[in-house]
């Protein structure tokens, strides 16, 4: 008898460990794996955890994956040789950004584009902003360029023409000839990846698709062949930095859209758990060792960027999971400046050779010196399994010299305390420019840490921003691989109409809709995944005439409903008030960009699968007491196991919960409750 | 006055930095001008009630801002000390550069926060406006020798009365200006601006209470000339000079001297400007406040870590000539003060060089390049495009400069082509790198850029302000300079040039013509025949450096087949060093 195929797996591949989550609702059963990654081979890790995680490949019927090689591979610059066939006059526009510079302060910058200029050839062909074309292209000289770039080497190349945006004709044929004679389909044309108005923008991120192209294709070529040597049939989806889901074949033509794949995979779990416990308006808090990662979900939905730097003037123009990251991780260093004043980070210690506590060669204390001297952490079982112990003296040392002397504190216990605070301070403000910047009531919103350290500073995080409570999910260490099985399918679409409202033809505009509504339809139909309904999401980029920036128009439209011009003004009106406050009168509306997302919305499964066994009790979970610096002062805080604690149970602090893969404190005055799902939940008693 | 801990002091900074960021953030995405809205050219802080000294200033606002604010906000406190009527709601707006620095583009928008019938600071936000009047669209009029000819002047008067909205003031603005939709845009973007930075100060003061910010304040104050001094002690004492010139006025063409003698002592420094040029007839001339600005800026570039508030000026002692160019009183027209600011910062590089040489980079590009092509399209609308370009950075200790960055006074991005080919009649012919710009050195100086702009419509005018035509961007540490700005623009005859190199007005276009900008490099860091001569290969292949420059200026040779030859090198580079 064959095994029936009726599990679900997501995969999160970080930097140190490979996270498994397997679901099997037809058995009722939800497991957790985690096992070593491993960096020269993401398969082999991926396969670890995978076998592991269900113990039989063959029950497999969809792998969901969060990877991290095209975000590596961006950060680390070990895309392929990749070459640039552009408009005759602009072969530098790569190069020279939108002239700015990586520091406001300081003019010691250097830029090194991911393509030197001897791998950017140009082509003579010129569209115009009307979209009229000047000159057009010839394929023979189109070609001739692909075969110099196959002559210096170029294993992918990407086709990006000045005005592409306004008429493709020059571009789509230039794509036509490339295909001729480039020996692979590592071909990326700027028009079908960002058909929108900005050169530099559309270059860079046709370029980086380019570039990763082949590394990406190749890991998941691999990916796909050593599941199938296993015996197993499973679909494989890739996450996409939006938050939805791809087909692999997407995956390979368009590997940017992986670029924060595995962050976004932990925002949608955190979307999910909150909703489902009935918080649908959340901060996710992902401390790591050198940063701190803060997004925003209202009503639900995560927050969206259309355009994000992975580093200075790599710019990927595409919409992402909104996602602000300040230097501030439990490696991050504390010193006191010149002038006096502590500073905490963005300088980091990183994971080696880390904090003091860890005894391997860092003499200056970081954060989580500051949590193991004030007795948060256990030094005596660290977590990650690298350490036996850490050392809590040299970490004490380390405060008294460099921060307790200069600012005049009498312990290393109120000098790790300092640096705390700042530190909690810098990641408060962080929480505050995704919500209170964008207008949101921190009150409304509960923070979800998750991740590593986070849950060490939340009850601190929401005393210091005033938001509602803090959920610390059942699992933090393995949310991007929950996040993987919930995800929906999503294609999104961008056109540059830039017209006056009053000049727009919303017949033209209705269709538009229907035909890029169409297009993903069929993208998440192909897939073959099983969906509850799909939806179509319509929103228009648009501003005032004469200004440069645009807001974000959601327009609620029916299928098959047209436009008109009169809601658009009114949808406008109302997205600017809240974004800016005051309307301006007498000045006419501008459509810049019409944006479509397809999104297929995957069956949830039920949470409750999590929640902890019936029969357990909060004596038994309790091992022990140690003491904790909190407020100026030691006190004695009780020490549970987390996994252990039954639905209901009420921790009032000071506590410290302790699990595999992260340590909760709970501060005097703050009480921690577990809910139906398993969730703690930390609040003011 | 109230005690405040170490702690709650870090925790405060960020608040009020978080403040004045938040306000920017706000001006720049709902700003109608490119110039605030994708430049930055704008800025917003927290001011002391009495003095209007710095307090806190937002990172991402025109760094030359940050020196100049604080004598808008005193313009404002003396004309309250002088006239009174002073009440909570009220916001004045000006634009005077001789009361508050830089020039009449900029305007200024002041707001007083009361808290129990007092003033607790001052709120304000600056931001470059599209056009302003005067004779030259855009306001970079490269002939102007009054100021009345670069624009309109208004002196500090109220916007808002006790929170009432006064529709006769913007009518007056709106009438002097050829962009008056975009001047609304602007101002509507101010004040909100403002609105959001009383209501997120006021929330920190219900939390913290105003003793302790009101402390937090003059402990931050403290910290930073703390900071400063702690910088200045650890170089060594001397006096460190750099003399430059500005190319002329663009009213006289007669190259302008300045000269810059930096004297450290102990933890104290003295910036002596004496012997730079009288006042001159042109719109180069700057305010005292601003020339104070530009050393400001200067002092950030090389000492990053000082804050942004009042206290980093505490130890250094200006000394700016009366009557001299950089001391300018009204008519004397200002509007190119970028260009002698530019000019200023690049001489405390090359001074502080001597003092500090593994601290300092090769000077960047040196000018703003102010062009505005402007006409009218058939149907009869005006069109004006203005913008500024860039150029090269210097080389740097660590590095080779950065190729086409920004000014070293903002943090502006440059608009896409594509938006300026979307919004007026131009196609652009070329956007490029402009090789054998930077200036050689051990890290070679970034490369300037080349754009060249076509006119698509019938007629048009053109107008340039620009610098470095004659001088150019220095070198230091042995770097050398950089390659200079050149203007062409085509007429029927043939090519020409500006006979003030850098400056013109009324530059007659066709449909067809072309203008033609070269822009400067960063001078070099370091001897260029210390540079690896695998370096100088590089850049030669990949076109930045020519072959005969790869000879002249870095004593590499390369063989009939283009490949380096490092004998011929090597011998070369040895009788070069004797």
């Amino acid at each position: 008898m064959t095994t029936k195929r009726t599990a679900l797996a997501g995969v999160d591949v970080g930097g140190t460990f490979t996270d498994v989550f397997v679901l099997d609702e037809a058995q009722g059963t939800a497991t957790v794996a985690k096992v070593p990654s491993t960096p020269s081979n993401q398969a082999v890790g991926f396969l670890n955890g995978l076998e592991q995680g269900t113990g039989d490949l063959g029950r497999l019927r969809t792998v969901v994956h969060g990877t991290t090689v095209g975000t590596n591979a961006l950060l680390e610059r070990k895309g392929a040789v990749t070459g640039i066939i552009t408009t005759k006059g602009f072969r530098d526009v790569l190069e020279m950004r939108r002239r700015d510079r990586p520091k406001t302060w300081g003019l010691w910058g250097t830029f090194e584009p991911v393509v030197p200029r001897d791998r950017r050839v140009e082509v003579d062909e010129r569209v115009l902003a009307d979209g009229s074309i000047r000159t057009p292209l010839d394929p023979e000289a189109a070609k001739a360029a692909a075969k110099l770039l196959l002559e210096r080497g170029c294993e992918a190349v990407a086709i990006a023409f000045i005005n592409a945006y306004a008429n493709d004709a020059n571009e789509r044929a230039a794509l036509d000839a490339v295909r001729q004679v480039w020996p692979n389909d590592h071909v990326t044309a700027s028009y079908l990846l960002v058909p929108e108005i900005r050169e530099f923008e559309r270059t860079s991120t046709a370029t980086l698709n380019a570039y990763l192209q082949p590394p990406v294709a190749r890991y998941l070529a691999r990916l796909e062949e050593a599941l199938a040597e296993q015996g197993a049939e499973s679909d494989v989806l890739i996450v996409q930095s939006n938050g939805g889901v791809m087909s692999i074949e997407t995956a390979k033509a368009q590997p940017i859209r992986t670029a924060l794949s595995g962050p976004a995979a932990g925002v949608i779990a955190a979307a999910h758990i909150g909703g489902v416990a009935g918080y649908p308006n959340l901060i996710t808090c992902d401390m790591g060792g050198t940063s701190f990662d803060v997004s925003l979900v209202a009503d639900g939905q995560s927050a969206l960027a259309a355009q994000t730097s992975i580093d200075f003037g790599m710019v990927v123009r595409a919409p992402m999971i909104e996602i602000v990251t300040i230097g501030a991780g439990g490696g991050s260093i504390a010193r006191v400046d010149a002038g006096g004043l502590l500073q905490v980070g963005p300088e980091s210690a990183g994971s080696d050779p880390g904090p003091v506590c860890y005894g391997l060669g860092n003499d200056r204390p970081t954060v989580t010196d500051c949590n193991v001297v004030m007795g948060r952490i256990n030094a005596d079982r660290p977590i990650g399994g690298k350490l036996d112990r850490l050392d809590v003296e040299a970490a004490r040392a380390a405060l008294t010299k460099h921060v307790a002397e200069p600012l005049g504190l009498d312990s290393p216990e109120a000098a790790a305390e300092a640096v705390i605070r700042v530190a909690n301070a810098k990641m408060a403000g962080a929480i505050r420019v995704v919500s209170i910047e964008r207008g949101h009531d921190p009150q409304q919103f509960v923070a979800v840490p998750f991740g590593g350290g986070g849950s060490l500073h939340a009850g601190a995080l929401i005393r210091e921003v005033g938001l509602k409570k803090a959920l610390v999910p059942r699992y933090p260490g393995v949310t991007s691989a929950i996040g993987c099985t919930i995800a929906d399918l999503r294609q999104d679409f961008v056109e540059t109409w830039n017209t006056l409202v009053d000049d727009l033809d919303t017949g033209a505009l209705t269709d538009a809709i229907n035909r890029l509504g169409a297009r993903g339809r069929e993208v998440v139909e192909g897939a073959g995944v099983n969906l509850d309904r799909i939806d179509r999401i319509v929103e228009l980029d648009m501003l005032y005439v004469g200004q440069t920036h645009t807001v974000a128009v959601p327009l609620a439209l029916a299928d098959g409903e047209a436009v008109d011009t009169v809601a658009i003004g009114v949808a406008f009106e109302a997205a600017y008030t809240s974004t800016y406050g005051r309307l301006l009168k007498g000045i006419p509306m501008r459509l810049m960009n019409l944006r479509v997302a397809v999104a297929g919305r995957r069956p949830r499964f039920d949470l409750k699968l999590l929640a902890p066994e019936p029969g357990g009790s909060i004596e038994a979970a309790t091992t022990g007491t140690r003491r904790v610096y909190v407020d100026g002062a030691w006190h004695d805080a009780a020490i549970l196991t987390r996994l252990s604690l039954p639905v209901g149970a009420r921790i009032p602090g000071p506590a410290i919960l302790e699990q595999p893969d992260t340590t909760i404190l709970i501060e005097p005055g703050l009480v921690g409750e577990v809910d139906d799902y398993g969730n703690v939940l930390i609040g003011e008693v | 006055m109230a005690t405040i801990d170490p702690v709650t002091l870090a925790v405060l900074n960020g608040r009020l930095e978080q403040i004045a960021d938040e306000m920017d953030a706000t001006l720049f995405r709902s700003a109608f001008n490119p110039i605030i809205a994708e430049a930055h050219d704008a800025s917003h802080g927290l001011y002391d009630a009495k003095t209007g000294e710095t307090l806190v200033q937002g990172k991402s606002g025109l760094p030359i801002f940050v020196g100049a604010m604080a004598f808008a906000v005193k313009a404002v406190i003396d004309k309250v000390g002088r006239d009174g009527g002073l009440e909570d709601g009220d916001v004045y707006i000006f634009n005077d550069p001789y009361d508050g620095g830089t020039h009449l583009s900029d305007f200024r928008l002041v707001r007083p926060v009361f808290r129990g019938g007092e003033v607790f600071c001052y709120l304000a936000s600056v931001g470059h406006y599209h056009d302003v009047g005067g004779n030259v669209p855009g306001n970079y009029n490269p002939v102007a020798t009054e100021s009345f000819q670069e624009g309109f002047l208004m002196p500090p008067v109220k916007l808002f009365e006790a929170g009432r909205f006064r529709q006769d003031i913007l009518d007056i603005l709106q009438a002097n200006s050829r962009l008056p939709g975009s001047l609304y845009g602007d101002l509507n973007g101010q004040i909100n601006a403002l609105d959001l930075g009383v209501k997120r100060l006021g929330d920190l003061l219900n939390q913290y209470g105003e003793p302790t910010v009101a402390t937090a304040f003059s402990e931050l104050k403290d910290r930073a000339a703390a900071l400063m001094r702690a910088q200045i002690k650890g170089l060594p004492d001397g006096t460190y000079r750099a003399r430059d010139f500005l190319d002329n006025d663009g009213i006289v063409d007669e190259a302008l001297e300045l000269n810059i003698a930096i004297t450290i002592k102990g933890e104290r420094m003295v910036v002596d400007f004496t012997g730079s040029a009288p006042g001159c007839l042109g719109p180069v001339n700057i305010a005292r406040s601003t020339t104070v600005a530009a050393c400001y800026v200067a002092m950030k570039h090389v000492f990053q870590d000082v804050p942004a508030n009042a206290g980093v000026l505490e130890p250094i002692e200006f000394v700016i000539p009366e009557g001299s160019i950089l001391a300018a009183k009204a008519p004397r027209p200002v509007g190119g003060y970028t260009e002698t600011i530019l000019r200023l910062i690049d001489m405390v590089f090359v001074a502080l060089s001597d003092a500090a040489p593994e601290r300092v980079n090769g000077c960047a590009y040196g000018t703003i390049n102010a062009l505005s092509l402007a006409g009218h399209r058939e149907d009869g609308r005006r069109w004006v495009m203005f913008s500024f370009f860039g150029g090269g950075h210097g080389g740097h200790p660590v590095g080779d400069g950065l190729n086409h960055g920004n000014a070293p006074i903002s943090t502006a991005t440059i608009p896409p082509l594509e938006i300026l080919e979307a919004a007026y009649p131009v196609m652009f012919r070329q956007w490029a790198l402009r090789d054998d710009s930077g200036g050689p050195g051990r890290n070679r100086g970034g490369l300037g850029a080349v754009y060249e702009i076509e006119l698509l419509e019938k007629h048009a005018d053109a107008f340039l302000f620009g610098e470095r035509g004659r001088f150019a961007p220095p070198g230091v540490v042995g770097g050398k300079p950089g390659a200079m700005n050149r203007f062409t623009y085509e007429t029927a005859t043939g090519d020409a040039h500006p006979p003030m190199a850098s400056k013109m007005v009324g530059i007659s276009l066709d449909r067809g013509q072309a203008v033609r900008l070269e822009t400067p490099g960063g001078g070099g860091y370091g001897d260029p025949h210390d540079r690896d001569p695998k370096a100088v290969a590089r850049d030669v292949r990949l076109g930045f450096v020519s072959t005969e420059q790869a000879r002249d200026a870095y004593a590499v040779i390369f063989g009939a087949d283009g490949s380096l030859d490092i004998a011929a090198t090597e011998t070369l580079r040895a009788e070069t060093s004797q």
